[in-house]
């Protein structure tokens, strides 16, 4: 068993989403860090590509680099973004170390303790798309419809947190209502 | 052939593609606003029929001074621009020309790969309107990034019309399974994905992210020389990407008249410089859509009628 160009790219690329998802931690630029974001789950949708998952790494590419970092970025940008270093960033250095390093690490014995060198040969016909379509629409399609009743569920929590002319309570209602024929007034 | 000469040749014809076809496009618009609204330049620049006009303008872009504002990020200032190429050179990469595997990488998920890449523009945009130091440049990424968030749910769902109807996603299947009477069936998605296509590339009417009148340039203020120039490359990219992928999910890619084994390439690319010829001239038609009249043509007109398609497409292709 030598070492195959696979390898080689699997471990460029680790090094590549690791490296950057340090510096989206210790980075003291904001906006940056964001941008070192998009560059680990680029290189982790690389991984995915490298082990023939090909719908999973396109998919991480439009949700999480096309719609979660750029909302995330966005949001950044609305409120706060220095150009430069911020000095004033409240980072728990010593509790963020030991959880990350040790659900890092936690993670990688369970998973070295579990496969030990058994090799997992990765299909090499087929993009998965057909697989995982028959899967979860057969096998768990129940699962699958319960989270879209959370996703529904979030959905309508946010619209009523950021309508506060909507809320839920009459009392709440009238609160507002009170306040802004004050301010008509 | 080897496949490294063959992987060569594609990956070779794809960037002459990249670089030659949005020149083209260029002049075009240069040449159709000029005859639509009497400019003058592009009419006798060089004398014959205005042909120096781009080379003209290409001179100037590299003349001018390469300027970075002190306040400034310059490392992804200086990023962007080309960040903002790199996904449409890929999506390049997966458009069928014609029949018989005339396409540079036949991937099995193409549509969704090409969804998956065009998503990342709106990161170049965000990097140079932050990077810029500029307030005005800021405002406009803000509302390209609010634009491009938006426009995407329309632009993915009319998508996953036509890939349900064909049964597929690979941009071959799709057009070898297309059949004329779909531009009936499948024309409310492809107002849509043309409309929301449109948005994507930010393109006249939806310009508001750049709105010149308002924002002086919007996320592209701060740039001069040949980084504005990449972004202008990237616009014409632009419209040579959603035009070719209207052609390819809409229109019927190669398929034409007559010969489509032969003439397949010919009838694409007709296709696709008609429909990049429709956006030059919505562009001097339509004026720019407000802020919010963009945010409510795309949550309240095109997100209802692209579900209502999908519905629309799954139960005919149920009954059939």
């Amino acid at each position: 068993m030598g070492i195959e160009p696979v390898d080689v790219l699997l471990a460029g690329l680790g090094a590549i989403a690791l490296g950057a998802g340090v510096l989206v931690v210790s980075t003291r630029h904001i906006v940056r860090a964001g941008l070192w974001l998009v560059v680990t789950l680029g290189a982790t949708a690389g991984l995915y590509l490298v082990l023939t998952a090909e719908l999973v790494a396109w998919v991480q590419v439009l949700l999480y680099v096309g719609a979660v970092v750029v909302l995330l970025l966005f949001a950044v940008m609305l409120t706060r973004a220095p150009i430069g270093a911020s000095d004033d960033l409240d980072r728990p250095r010593w509790a963020g170390l030991l959880i990350g390093g040790g659900a890092g690490l936690g993670l990688a014995a369970l998973l070295v303790d579990a496969y030990r060198w058994s090799r997992v040969e990765s299909p090499r016909t087929g993009t998965g798309a057909e697989q995982i379509g028959a899967e979860v629409f057969r096998t768990w399609v129940l699962p699958f419809e319960v989270l879209s009743v959370l996703l529904l569920a979030a959905l309508i929590g946010a619209i009523v947190i950021s309508r506060p002319d909507i809320g839920s309570r009459p009392d709440n209602r009238s609160e507002i209502g009170r306040q802004e024929s004050r301010r008509e007034s | 052939m080897p496949v490294w000469a063959e992987l060569l040749i594609r990956v070779v014809a794809v960037l002459v593609a990249f670089l030659t076809l949005p020149l083209i496009i260029g002049q075009a618009e240069h040449k159709v606003m000029a005859h639509m609204q009497g400019r003058l330049g592009p009419m006798y620049a060089g004398a014959f029929h205005g042909w120096a006009q781009l080379v003209a303008d290409g001179i100037k872009f590299v003349q001018k001074e390469d300027v970075t504002p002190r306040e400034a990020d310059r490392a992804v200032f200086r990023l962007a621009p080309i960040v903002s190429l790199l996904p449409y050179l890929l999506v390049l990469l997966v458009i069928p020309l014609g029949p018989h595997g005339l396409v540079a990488q036949p991937l099995d998920i193409g549509l969704f790969f090409v969804l998956a890449v065009v998503g990342i523009g709106v990161v170049s945009v965000l990097m140079a309107a932050w990077s810029s130091a500029n307030k005005y440049a800021l405002l406009g990424g803000l509302r390209a990034a609010a634009q491009l968030l938006g426009y995407e749910l329309p632009f993915v769902l009319a998508a996953a019309s036509v890939a349900m109807a064909a049964g597929s996603l690979s941009l071959s299947e799709i057009v070898r399974a297309w059949q004329p009477w779909w531009l009936l069936w499948q024309l409310p998605a492809m107002l849509i994905f043309f409309t929301a296509g449109l948005a994507e590339i930010r393109r006249p009417p939806f310009d508001m992210p750049i709105a010149e009148s308002e924002l002086v340039f919007g996320y592209m203020t701060e740039y001069t020389g040949l980084r504005f120039a990449f972004f202008l490359l990237a616009e014409y990219v632009g419209i040579l990407v959603i035009a070719a992928l209207t052609t390819v999910l809409f229109l019927g890619g190669w398929r034409g008249p007559f010969d489509d084994a032969h003439l397949g390439w010919l009838w694409t690319l007709l296709k696709i410089f008609a429909v990049a010829f429709v956006i030059i001239w919505i562009r001097v038609s339509y004026p720019r859509l407000r802020e919010d009249q963009l945010q409510r043509l795309c949550w309240l007109v095109l997100v209802p009628l692209a579900l209502a398609q999908l519905l629309l497409t799954a139960a005919v292709k149920l009954a059939l």
